[in-house]
């Protein structure tokens, strides 16, 4: 049973998906999203069940093509397995009751559910060549999300923001297959867990740097690291709630998951000749997006933006090559699911209820109108600027004490000032998410909004869907060893640690 | 230490039941919010009993070892002694009075539930610091604190003041907490590891006050020690309100009364000292360290007690005081008196709440925070009047009220090392705290003069018709007013104090006591004591002579210089031409920048790439089949890749 486990996984959210495309149209409308919630509840059960007994699966699929379909699960993938199913089961239950103005929710929601297979497929593989599949899986649900539920009145449509995704990530991939190809052609398999195990002997330095540069110009544009992230405020902006919830929260994560899975460990030399510029980006991210922050007035895209400063720390972390950075940087990405998860989802809210999300149109006093929704905002900022107590804060601090004492391969003063850098960096995070919390959420509201009798404050069913993740945020936040327990043990294997 | 939990938990519990139910049931508020404190009150009490009682009492207490990769790790662990006992009444007393006083105070407010609960909050995070064993877990109560001082500073956010004050308190500090990060990184490699127990002890035996006959006592660096300390007094620099992280507390003051009492006089602020008393050993190891100590409390102490004799804004003037006070507790720490300090904190934390609740009584009363309009209070509100005296004069150092004697202590401390130079303080610290501490003395006593006459004498010249307040913001003060008192009496001459403050590890075996190396003993010398009260008495005597030419005139209008003080030497001036516009202006570049050459540069490369290509020629109308035949083209490579190939 526990083979089929994995499988089922995937099968699950697929044969979902199947079904929705055969149902009839008129009944198919109605059943679709409870119909959803079934599929990514039965999912998110699954991936409980497997976490708990990490199973493994590995067939020949396509012997022709050295493909073969092995998959796993460990402390690595198994963090962000449960996050995706989870996610994905709190936007389905969200569509019960919030539904964008497209409507067709018999087609978005077998978009999820095929989003969800490319997802979890990407994070479950251990074949180079299964997980590029997969990774470019999600593509096309995500453009469609975008471009047929999005919101129009972004500057240049939604149809342009679809497009510039996919362009972006596209054009990442085809670098990304580049640098897949030549590592398995060389080393003879595409199987990670041999490639980790083998640590890159037998690949010469020249093509471990060609190829961590060339998988590296891949999976940082799906991260998105800077100067690769324009794609991604445009794309948040435009996306509805649901996708923009799974955009940050799960799609950027498959970037520096594969950094991790397959970068880092498949051509070690590689990495450690391009991890100062790996840094450095980072850090440029970090300091743009958060003053890229400051001077926002839209507010999807300054959570969009704040994602690129996320990021950065991420990429941060994993360029310090050392177990606590790496460590740090797969923290910080579950931290940042999270809570962009959740700010995507009462940022939504706040567009839903004022059809803008302006900063200036919207003014302040949303404690005043809306106090539960500027609370959980109030909460979701502080939990984003890294305070500590609370998920976001380990992830940071563990990057940071990473680039304190990085690999001794690695410059440890240039680390130190690209820390004291990203030190900065948190001071500005910290500036912009008050300047928010000022300027919407305090202050008294401007009189149209008091006379709008919509209004309404966070819903039952609203609550319903982020009290699991606000939950999951302090439990995170007051119990680092919940996660850290989990991954130390697979980062030191995948560092030739022990 | 069930206790040390107790504590820590109740008052949580009572936050997360307040925030989570608050608005469903608010008969519940009131008796959530005091029951949490008062339990935990309980619990420090039996602590505090038991410490003294139990000579040198240590308990520890881990919950759980978090890997952190690469071989470090840090634990989840706790640690109960006589000064995190007492350090813990000491905010527990206060927390629980300054709830009840709030029950009055903010009657009415809509948002009071989730301000009980914050204050809660606040008390935990706050008790988690002085029971923390880990630097980690200090970090947490420490920046816990942070944010909910940010909430309370902003409680009425209607008021623009209320909104800039908790931005700028908030973003302060956390400057200064990112120092203090960097810091624990570099203690934490000096030492191998983040428990402070462990921490202390082998700085103890670094020092000289911890002797051990069965280890080897490998020498530490001293250089490194000296920038780990410095990063950490950033933390502590800003968290204390000391030069030149001073500035949010007096913007702080515009929360409501009873959150300056909680917060910016008897407790966070308190945090950052409390943390180099509990590191003392650590700090003792770097004589640069101290010497910074030394001069940054020396600018604090000064500057802030002149800026606070031209405030019309009585709670700016106890909000100035606060960090002048707080430089006295660094400068006994620059001088190698960690019991003075302390004893200084404790002193403090009773009359400087006193003092913000008896201010809060008056400006209830009177419905203004300035002095110009008061006057003439002390009929009118006598028990607020005969409290605040005690506090004022607290303040002032006059005996003997509990502030002389701490007061004492420190200056004491400076004399000894002024003269009898033997630790690793240098001689010149000494001095120059003498003289500025000395100097100070007479300026406070002059503002707390200046305070005491344009409130309480003089005629009348607010026109509502004030009155003394309700019985739930009267016991607070009468409460508070006994330590303030009496503290300094019963805590110098019987000398429990150092006896049970003197930090003991139970480490290693094999440790004993290595001598008095560090610590200054406490006590009130003579000349240091007739300086200090014959300054104070001619300062205060200096503005009642000014005052009674012309009592309903200001004291200090008298002075040269009081544009420059009232605007505290227009520090903020300068923090916002040189920090905060230059932010603004790279935010404003680094947006045009992504808008126009980001975006324009990648999609042009993007552009090139694509009529390279060809294969996705007709993306730009958004055809799906393209994106389709893209993908379908990536798999069909790497068939061929592989059947070439292979």
């Amino acid at each position: 049973m526990n083979d089929l486990l994995l499988p089922l996984l995937l099968v699950l959210p697929l044969a979902g998906a199947l079904v929705l495309l055969v149902v009839p149209g008129s009944s198919g409308e109605r059943v679709a999203v409870p119909f959803g919630v079934g599929v990514t509840g039965l999912t998110f059960a699954v991936s409980v069940w497997a976490t708990a007994a990490s199973p493994e699966t590995d067939v020949q699929w396509v012997p022709e093509l050295g493909l073969r379909f092995h998959l796993g699960l460990d402390g690595l993938s198994a963090p962000l397995v449960l996050l995706t199913t989870l996610l994905t089961l709190l936007c389905t239950v969200y569509l019960l009751r919030v539904r964008p103005e497209a409507q067709r929710m018999r087609a978005l929601v077998g978009l999820l559910l095929l989003l969800e297979v490319g997802m979890l497929g990407t994070f479950l593989a251990l074949d180079m060549l299964l997980f590029f599949v997969f990774f470019e899986v999600v593509l096309v649900p995500m453009w469609f999300v975008i471009a047929q539920w999005g919101d129009d009145r972004v500057p240049g449509g939604r149809v342009r923001a679809a497009n510039v995704f996919i362009l972006f990530t596209l054009l990442g991939s085809a670098v990304l297959l580049l640098g897949i190809l030549l590592v398995g052609l060389r080393a003879g398999t595409f199987d990670l867990v041999e490639l980790a195990d083998r640590g890159g002997a037998g690949l010469g330095r020249t093509t471990q740097v060609l190829a961590f540069v060339a998988l590296g110009l891949g999976l940082a544009v799906k991260t998105p690291m800077w100067p690769l992230h324009s794609w991604l405020p445009d794309a948040h902006t435009a996306a509805p709630t649901v996708g923009s919830v799974l955009l940050a929260g799960v799609l950027l994560k498959m970037g520096t998951y594969g950094f991790v899975r397959i970068a880092l460990p498949v051509v070690p030399e590689g990495a450690e000749a391009v991890a100062p510029f790996l840094g450095a980006l980072g850090v440029v991210g970090i300091l743009y997006g958060s003053l890229a922050c400051l001077a926002q007035r839209d507010l999807k895209r300054l959570i969009a933006f704040s994602s690129v400063g996320h990021m950065g720390f991420v990429l941060f972390g994993i360029s310090t090559l050392s177990p606590v950075g790496i460590n740090g940087a797969l923290y910080a990405n579950i931290a940042h699911g999270l809570i962009t998860g959740l700010l995507f989802f009462l940022v939504g809210a706040v567009k839903d209820r004022h059809h803008t999300a302006d900063i200036d149109v919207l003014g302040g006093g949303l404690y005043e109108r809306t106090p539960r929704l500027g609370g959980l905002l109030a909460f979701a900022a502080v939990a984003s600027l890294g305070l500590p107590g609370l998920a976001g804060f380990w992830g940071e601090m563990l990057v940071l004490l990473g680039a304190f004492r990085p690999d001794p391969a690695l410059s440890r003063g240039y680390y130190l000032v690209l820390m004291a850098l990203a030190g900065v960096g948190v001071v500005l995070t910290t500036t912009y998410f008050v300047k928010v919390l000022r300027r919407v959420a305090q202050g008294t509201s401007f009189q149209a909004w008091k006379e709008a009798v919509l209004l309404r404050d966070a819903t039952t069913h609203e609550l319903a869907v982020w009290s699991p993740v606000v939950a999951l945020v302090v439990v995170l936040g007051l119990w680092p060893g919940f996660l850290l327990d989990a991954t130390t043990p697979v980062v030191h294997r995948l560092l030739g640690g022990g | 230490m069930t206790l040390v939990y107790l504590a820590v938990a109740a008052p949580l519990v009572a936050s997360f039941v307040g925030l989570l139910g608050g608005r469903l049931v608010p008969r519940l508020v009131v008796p959530v919010a005091v029951a949490g404190t008062g339990v935990s009150l309980l619990a420090a009490l039996v602590m505090a009993a038991r410490a003294v009682t139990t000579d040198g009492l240590v308990e520890r207490a881990s919950l759980d070892t978090v890997p952190l990769g690469g071989g470090l790790s840090f634990g989840l662990d706790l640690r109960l002694d006589g000064l995190a006992a007492l350090v813990s009444v000491a905010v527990t007393v206060v927390a629980l009075m300054v709830q009840v006083y709030s029950t009055a105070y903010l009657k009415g407010d809509p948002r009071y539930s989730s301000y009980a609960a914050l204050v809660s909050l606040f008390t935990a995070a706050m008790l988690l610091v002085v029971f923390a064993d880990d630097l980690f877990v200090l970090l947490v109560g420490w920046e816990v604190m942070g944010v909910c001082s940010y909430f309370l500073i902003g409680h009425h956010w209607e008021q623009e003041g209320s909104r800039a004050g908790a931005v700028k308190a908030f973003v302060t500090t956390r400057l200064g907490d990112v120092g203090f990060l960097f810091g624990i990184f570099t203690i934490g490699q000096v030492f191998g590891t983040f428990s402070i127990d462990r921490i202390v002890a082998d700085a103890a035996l670094q020092n000289g006050r911890l002797a051990c006959h069965v280890c080897q006592i490998a020498a530490l660096p001293e250089g490194t020690i000296t920038i780990g300390t410095l990063l950490l007094l950033c933390g502590v620099v800003g968290k204390s309100a000391q030069f030149p992280l001073h500035t949010w507390l007096p913007d702080a003051m515009a929360g409501p009364t009873p959150i300056s009492a909680l917060i910016h006089a008897a407790t966070m602020v308190a945090a950052g000292i409390y943390f180099v008393v509990r590191l003392y050993d650590v700090f003792l190891l770097s004589p640069t360290t101290l010497a910074v100590m030394a001069l940054i409390a020396c600018v604090t102490m000064l500057g802030a007690a002149l800026a606070a004799l031209a405030q019309d804004d009585i709670k700016r003037v106890l909000a100035y005081s606060t960090v002048s006070q707080l430089a006295y507790m660094l400068a006994a720490l620059a001088v190698g008196s960690a019991l003075a300090s302390t004893f200084h904190l404790l002193t403090h934390a009773a009359f400087k709440a006193l003092l913000f609740l008896a201010a809060g009584s008056v400006i209830h009363a009177v419905g203004t925070n300035l002095m110009p309009a008061m006057g003439g209070l002390r009929r009118l509100m006598p028990v607020t009047f005969v409290t605040m005296t005690v506090g004022l004069a607290a303040l002032a150092g006059i005996p003997p009220f509990a502030g002389f004697f701490s007061k004492e202590a420190v200056l004491g401390a400076a004399e000894e090392t002024a003269l009898h130079h033997d630790g690793p303080a240098a001689a010149w610290t000494g001095w120059l705290v003498l003289v500025v501490g000395l100097v100070t003395a007479g300026v406070t006593a002059a503002y707390v003069a200046r305070l005491w006459l344009m409130t309480f004498f003089g005629e009348a010249r607010g026109g509502v018709a004030a009155h003394e307040s309700s019985p739930a913001m009267r016991w607070p003060l009468v409460v508070l007013a006994v330590p303030a008192a009496l503290l300094g009496l019963a805590g110098l001459p019987s000398g429990w104090l150092p006896d049970w403050l003197a930090p003991v590890s139970e480490v290693a075996p094999g440790l004993s006591e290595g001598g008095d190396v560090a610590q200054v003993e406490l006590h009130v010398g003579l000349v240091t004591s007739v300086l200090s009260v014959g300054l104070a008495v001619a300062g205060a005597l200096a503005v009642w002579a000014v005052w009674r030419r012309d009592p309903a005139a200001d004291p200090a209008a008298a002075l040269r210089w009081r544009p420059a003080l009232v605007h505290a030497f227009y520090v903020d001036d300068l923090y916002d031409r040189a920090l905060v516009r230059p932010v603004r202006v790279a935010a404003r570049a680094v947006r045009r920048v992504d808008d126009d050459v980001v975006v324009g540069g990648v999609t042009g490369t993007g552009r090139g790439a694509r009529s390279l290509a060809g294969l996705i020629a007709r993306t730009q109308g958004g055809n799906v089949t393209a994106y389709l035949t893209g993908l379908l083209a990536g798999v069909l490579l790497i068939a061929a890749g592989v059947v070439v190939l292979t």
